[in-house]
């Protein structure tokens, strides 16, 4: 007990330092075009971006609007594009990031922006609708049984099932930012999820509808989204994976 | 810092109309990626590099090659391969580029008609080439010096 008392204090302190954050800032009712603001935060090397961005909006600013629900990245409600980049707010430590710069914070790209940080997510859900997230099975299982499948059948959509639906790699997409009529890599992803799945009877529909002008054939592999992906899904391997399927016409 | 505004349009996923060539252009590009690589690279070796290298490029050179139905067909197949390729490539661009549906109608038309244009001369060029033609005699002293006397 003593030695666990000692250990305790020996931790070193937290240290604590001042960021520059700059926010691009939209609030309908006064503003014609979006701005940048800039907040001078006290954080810690501990902290995250959520956290400076709770300290701007219970400190400095109640005004400033962003999602976010879980604050530990498995909702998926507060992507941002921090320095450029598309990642969790709630994943993000500051002291990652270069911190003798200002930070730029601002919402994701390619989606209607309502306020501040908050964008219209209905068109990603759109097109994730549209591909059919959900299993489609012609058979019945055994009765009082789940549908059995081998670890290798399993395997072949694990990746694919870690999608939290965030939109860090639809809206990092630059195929996505000309028209927003591209499907996008999430909803591509989710279709992978079931077109590989042994138990689904779905996958040609599927493909089908990524076989499209807007589907898997607009991917140009920047890998915009595997680089965005706070949950490192293999994103531009599952929209290949995809591709392959629908050359193969089957899963 | 670039900035990349949302695009104003209207969400609507708008289904497409006619056949969908995006699988079959898709399989183009790569097939015609392989084989140009060898046709370019071939080329570029024979002309820049074999025998004389590149002081041996002259008129009487090109008429040689084209003498011979081997580089007739090797350099048909580089001018139909490559030049699809490229306007196919183009296609894409424009199609993730272009502000306006119209704009883009006006400017993939434009992109695949000069492209007809050039093949249609290039392969005219290839199979009706011709470097002694028959000429009248007092014209004979522009024909190449290879030409044999008429």
């Amino acid at each position: 007990m003593a030695t666990a008392v000692a250990e305790q204090t020996a931790v070193p302190e937290v240290q604590a330092f001042t960021v520059t954050l700059i926010i691009r800032r939209f609030l309908p009712e006064v503003d014609e075009e979006a701005r940048w603001e800039s907040f001078d935060v006290e954080v810690y090397s501990t902290d995250r971006i959520l956290d400076a961005l709770h300290r701007i909006k219970w400190d400095q600013d109640g005004s400033l609007s962003f999602r976010r629900s879980c604050a530990h990245g498995i909702c998926g409600s507060d992507a941002m594009r921090i320095n450029g980049r598309n990642r969790l707010a709630c994943k993000t430590l500051i002291k990652d990031l270069d911190i003798s710069q200002p930070i730029y914070v601002e919402a994701i790209k390619g989606l209607p922006l309502e306020k501040d940080l908050i964008v219209d997510m209905e068109p990603f859900f759109a097109a994730y609708r549209e591909v059919k997230p959900f299993l489609i099975a012609n058979s019945e299982p055994e009765a009082g049984k789940e549908r059995r499948q081998t670890i290798e059948d399993r395997e072949r959509f694990d990746d694919t099932t870690k999608c939290i639906l965030c939109a860090a790699c639809t809206t990092s997409c630059p195929v996505f930012w000309t028209d927003g009529q591209y499907f996008g890599p999430a909803a591509i992803v989710n279709a992978h999820r079931f077109i590989f799945d042994s138990r689904d009877d779905a996958g040609d529909v599927r493909l089908d509808i990524l076989n499209d002008k807007e589907g898997v054939w607009r991917c140009r592999t920047t890998f915009n989204c595997t680089d965005a992906c706070p949950r490192g899904i293999q994103v531009t391997q599952a929209i290949a994976d995809v591709k392959q399927a629908v050359l193969r016409g089957r899963a | 810092m670039s900035t990349v505004e949302t695009p104003r349009s209207p969400y609507a996923r708008t289904k497409p109309s006619g056949t969908n060539w995006e699988k079959w252009g898709w399989m183009y590009m790569r097939a015609s990626g392989v084989v140009l690589v060898v046709l370019i690279f071939g080329h570029l070796f024979v002309n820049m590099v074999a025998g004389e290298g590149v002081r041996g490029i002259d008129f009487a050179f090109v008429a040689g090659k084209w003498a011979s139905p081997f580089w007739q067909v090797w350099d048909l197949l580089m001018l139909w391969l490559a030049l699809i390729h490229g306007a196919n490539g183009m296609r894409t661009i424009i199609n993730d580029y272009s502000s306006s549906p119209a704009l883009g109608k006006v400017l993939r038309f434009a992109v695949f008609a000069s492209a007809a244009v050039l093949i249609v001369l290039g392969t005219l060029v290839i199979f009706t080439f011709d470097p002694c033609p028959s000429v009248s005699p007092e014209q004979f002293d522009l024909l190449p010096s290879f030409c044999p006397p008429q």
